[in-house]
């Protein structure tokens, strides 16, 4: 049976539509943080620059540490994800393959947690960064947030479905429960932990809100708020303040382009807890 | 193999302490003080002292003018964003579905927007919206439309924050729902196509009505998260709520109760009922899909 042809077509110019509304903000961003402060300040708008010169590039590294920036959101997220994932993988197990009294109990009481959106608990944690001292500090924007429910959620079950069998002959060989875990369900297990890895890394890097809070000094300050002091500072030159968004943008961008499946389907799988 | 309840226990927590610690000191407690803050009359942050219990903080927070608007505005925003984006979600999420080629640039093109920082988006949008020389103007006049100040007029402030609402809630939404028609039977197409089914009609008969426990997943996490707008707000009103502070939202309001007025216990009322309110809406959604399942 042929397809018929105006049928393709029709679903190839919506996607394209779909697909250039979603694009267009980051080809406009880029576009424009090449153009001179004439090109951006004309109708009808200029498309191409004249040439592609990195001189609001320049202007955006001399003005604000991005490099810096990004160093902390480096050492931020890395921190964030590792510790993380350490805690998710003995809380996991334990939840799945020990049997302790009050385990269902306990499990239960976490997923009503996990319902309380955070922005609830953000007073209350600032307080208590405040009087550990941590303001403007590296471990503020860390130590919060190495616990996450969510995805210990995620890997619990997929602790679940590893069959029992394969425990019982891990222990009749004589390993230990912790060896066990690090040696038999760890490996097996790298599918979901690569997942929880990533989706963690995208909010850990893009948060906002509470690093708002807890950064306000260039030592501290990851990308999304250096971006958002070069504007309070900076002033509304738009060429520059898009070379510095397209600054911001650009690692994630090539983590997309080179993980695109990965991510794609841990989103489908788990979702993203914003 | 049995052990003993303590030593079982005890192994246990072993392995869940560094998890506990952190659930309880920035989770548990939080939330067990800001319920216990919001009722505490005339709270002072450095003292932590008070005068008495009661519901003082909460008629305060709704007496004010600014909480009101907040509800408004963000009970318009979860109304028109997340409709919209479902729908549009599931019409662009059936066309990917088909087979068709450039996957891997379409997939790039619709799901960028999940990974990259909203402050930066944002302010391309902010660009985007400007009134002199920003793109959007630019299309209106070429269809004979004056120019609009997006972001700097009253009138569409909130019109602004929504079209940028529903475009970031769209690659997500898209996802799930994809991944929810993958999830169907390719059996029932068949049967469409053998008893003769038109394109739209095995779509609505189908797809939708197979589709619908993932409709009312997406809705409700949508609903959720709409709830929490608020980092949105920056960089395209550099840091206010609008122009003429015309567009609070609800987590707006409680950062800036908290941290700009530092009126920690109305701001933690203005938390709760934040949470009362999307608890209810959640449960009776839920109440609603269990109806919906009519197959």
């Amino acid at each position: 049976m042929k397809q018929f042809p105006i049928k393709k077509i029709v679903v190839y110019l919506l996607l394209s539509l779909g697909a250039i509304t979603m694009v267009f903000p980051y080809v406009w961003m880029i576009l424009s943080s090449f153009k001179t402060p004439a090109e951006v300040a004309t109708t009808p708008p200029t498309w191409w620059p004249s040439s592609f010169a990195f001189t609001n590039f320049v202007y955006a590294f001399h003005t604000a540490p991005f490099g810096q920036y990004f160093i902390n959101s480096l050492i931020v997220t890395s921190c964030v994800v590792l510790l993380t994932l350490t805690t998710t993988i003995l809380a996991a197990f334990a939840f799945s393959r020990l049997k302790f009294p009050g385990r269902d109990i306990l499990f239960t009481g976490l997923l009503a947690l996990m319902m309380v959106p955070f922005e609830m608990m953000i007073i209350t944690n600032y307080a208590t960064i405040s009087k550990l001292h941590l303001i403007n500090t590296i471990p503020g924007l860390i130590i919060p947030f190495t616990s996450s429910i969510f995805y210990t959620y995620v890997l619990r079950n997929f602790f679940l479905s590893i069959p029992d069998s394969l425990y019982w002959s891990a222990r009749i060989d004589g390993a230990s429960n912790w060896q066990y875990l690090w040696k038999v369900m760890v490996p097996i297990a790298k599918p979901s932990i690569i997942t929880i890895t990533l989706l963690n890394a995208i909010l850990s890097w893009n948060s906002f809100l509470w690093p708002l809070l807890i950064a306000n000094t260039n030592s501290a300050r990851t990308l999304p708020i250096g971006l958002y002091a070069f504007i309070t500072e900076g002033g509304v030159r738009y060429e520059r303040l898009m070379a510095a968004a397209t600054i911001v943008v650009i690692p994630m961008i090539i983590l997309f382009l080179l993980a695109r499946k990965h991510i794609i389907s841990g989103v489908a799988k788990g979702g993203l807890k914003g | 193999m049995t052990k003993s309840p303590l030593k079982s226990l005890g192994e246990a927590l072993l392995y869940l302490s560094p998890f506990l610690l952190g659930v309880i000191i920035f989770s548990l407690y939080p939330v067990a003080n800001v319920f216990l803050i919001s009722f505490k009359e005339g709270y002072r942050m450095a003292t932590g002292a008070f005068q008495q219990y009661g519901l003082g903080n909460y008629t305060r927070v709704l007496a004010d003018k600014d909480f009101i608007l907040a509800l408004k505005n963000t009970g318009l925003y979860v109304l028109f964003v997340v409709p919209i984006s479902t729908a549009l979600a599931i019409l662009f999420a059936a066309l990917l579905n088909q087979k068709i080629r450039f996957t891997g640039l379409f997939q790039t093109a619709y799901f960028l927007p999940m990974v990259t920082s909203g402050t930066a988006v944002g302010l391309a949008w902010k660009w985007m919206y400007n009134y002199d020389y920003g793109i959007f103007n630019y299309l209106l006049s070429l269809i004979g439309v004056s120019p609009i100040n997006f972001l700097n007029d009253v009138r569409y402030g909130l019109l602004s924050l929504i079209i940028f609402g529903i475009w970031s809630m769209l690659p997500f939404t898209i996802i799930l729902l994809l991944a929810g028609m993958q999830n169907i039977d390719p059996l029932y197409y068949t049967a469409a196509k053998v008893d003769g089914a038109k394109t739209t009609k095995t779509f609505f008969r189908i797809t939708v009505p197979l589709l619908a426990p993932t409709i009312g997943l997406v809705l409700i996490i949508n609903m959720i998260n709409a709830f929490k707008v608020c980092s949105e707000l920056f960089p395209l009103f550099n840091g206010k709520p609008g122009v003429a502070y015309s567009l609070y939202t609800v987590v707006f309001y409680i950062y800036d109760e908290f941290f700009l007025n530092r009126q920690l216990a109305t701001a933690g009322a203005a938390a709760v009922i934040l949470f009362f309110i999307v608890f209810v809406l959640t449960m009776v959604q839920l109440f609603i899909q269990r109806k919906w399942k009519h197959y």
